[in-house]
């Protein structure tokens, strides 16, 4: 079996991660329960007859996606494979309003055309003439990591040499609304560096896309390996523990191994107790990382987890500003990702240094 | 008349988000399709439902649509003898 290796990554977020040249050196402080992402300049890489059929999530995974196949040094791939939660919620909202307001007549093609789930998927494929497998993965929380697994799995096995691999999601204003509705969106402002201790039920949503170049072909650039991912559709927080050191086991890991473990804690009171779990458990002498004060939440903000996974372990060094506690490594090795969404969905993801 | 056309190329603007064209850059004459603005096939879907709602024109024969949608020009000629609105 071959060995998977991130060879780009690419990440479109409510920080300026999209510029490669940078690790989160300065920081956006964001003081909302709905953050957007700041985006880069799309019509440098997208032509303007194209761009005007594009919502935001299209243009960010169509963009995040160029910008991981240029850091790879490839024109083209053999596969793409996307994870998505909510799909493209910007244009299903504008085609069912529609629908209502014009009862049920005068109903346009574009927005229904560009309202998939699978339309990023297409739209990259299009836009890069890559006839090849192309595949979109819709589970919630685990939509990231399912698309992740299917592309380890063909390279592992020598299906392919070259995949790209990313998560997407948009925000939508009606989805904010409905979720603010139903307490899944803090009913409060938070400043981000307070997003931990506030106490309250919901998440501070946000928007985002993670591409990564995937690939059985090790380059002296690769950011990492891709050990291992698991998803959990249900698991109860009293065998988070057992299920962590199973996954551990099953990758020949002792627990003083993980070098650093990234928490997915987005300061959701009902919910951050699964990651409690972990932290003040069998990782409580563990470098622990948290990120959702950065990139809010979404149900492929897990992308961010991995994009910040590959450069801690490319760069060997963790921006004070993730860091959940002060412990002392020489060298990071090996980086453990554990994330959920509402008790649901849960995933653990091994990459170690290549 | 006038008023119509600059209706027109600001409905066009709208519904077909051309982002980067303004109403002075859209000639009376200019051809919307191919050389012109551009156009494709789905935006002309999207002109057909704009004259049903905007208008009350409910084009039934594609070939029609060949000449109405030929510029603003040919499109408000026949919006003006035609509207039920």
């Amino acid at each position: 079996m071959s060995k998977v290796y991130i060879n780009s990554v690419a990440c479109i977020s409510a920080q300026k991660t999209f510029d490669n040249s940078t690790f989160l050196d300065e920081v956006i402080a964001h003081d909302s329960n709905v953050i957007s992402v700041v985006s880069p300049n799309y019509k440098e890489f997208i032509p303007p007859a194209a761009a005007r059929r594009m919502a935001k999530g299209i243009k960010m995974g169509v963009v995040a996606s160029k910008l991981a196949l240029q850091e790879a040094g490839l024109e083209n791939v053999d596969a793409i494979i996307t994870g998505t939660g909510m799909g493209c919620v910007v244009d299903s909202e504008k085609f069912l309003s529609k629908l209502i307001d014009n009862n049920e007549e005068y109903l346009t093609p574009t927005s229904f055309v560009q309202s998939t789930h699978n339309t990023v998927g297409g739209q990259i494929a299009l836009a890069i003439q890559c006839k090849g497998y192309n595949f979109t993965y819709v589970h919630c929380s685990t939509s990231f990591e399912s698309a992740v697994i299917d592309a380890k799995l063909q390279l592992e096995n020598n299906e392919e040499e070259n995949i790209l691999v990313g998560g997407v999601d948009e925000s939508g204003e009606h989805t904010i609304k409905v979720h603010s509705l139903i307490n899944h969106i803090k009913s409060e402002n938070v400043k981000s560096s307070e997003l931990l201790k506030s106490n309250t039920v919901g998440a501070v949503f946000s928007e985002g896309a993670s591409f990564f170049v995937l690939s059985n072909k090790k380059q002296n650039t690769s950011y990492a390996e891709i050990a291992d991912t698991q998803t959990f559709n249900t698991l109860p927080k009293k065998a988070l523990e057992k299920t962590a050191l199973d996954f551990l086991k099953e990758n020949n890991l002792e627990l003083s191994e993980v070098d650093v473990v990234i928490l997915g804690n987005n300061g959701d009171i009902d919910f951050d107790n699964y990651y409690d779990v972990l932290s003040s458990g069998i990782f409580k002498n563990t470098q622990q990382v948290y990120y959702k004060h950065l990139s809010g939440e979404h149900n492929t903000v897990s992308g961010f987890g991995f994009w910040l996974a590959s450069n801690l372990l490319k760069r060997q060094e963790i921006p004070e500003i993730v860091k959940l506690n002060q412990k002392d490594i020489s060298t990071i090795k090996t980086v453990l990702i554990y994330n959920q969404y509402r008790g649901e969905n849960h995933s653990f993801s091994l990459l170690r240094k290549c | 008349m006038d008023a119509l056309k600059e209706e027109l190329k600001n409905k066009i603007i709208e519904q077909l988000n051309l982002e980067d064209v303004t109403v002075d850059e859209i000639a009376d004459n200019d051809p919307l399709f191919g050389e012109g603005l551009g156009l494709d096939s789905i935006d002309a879907l999207e002109l057909i439902v704009m004259l049903d709602k905007d208008y009350g024109i409910k084009l039934s024969d594609p070939k029609e649509g060949k000449k109405i949608f030929e510029s603003v020009e040919t499109m408000a000629s026949y919006i003006s003898e035609n509207s039920s609105k």
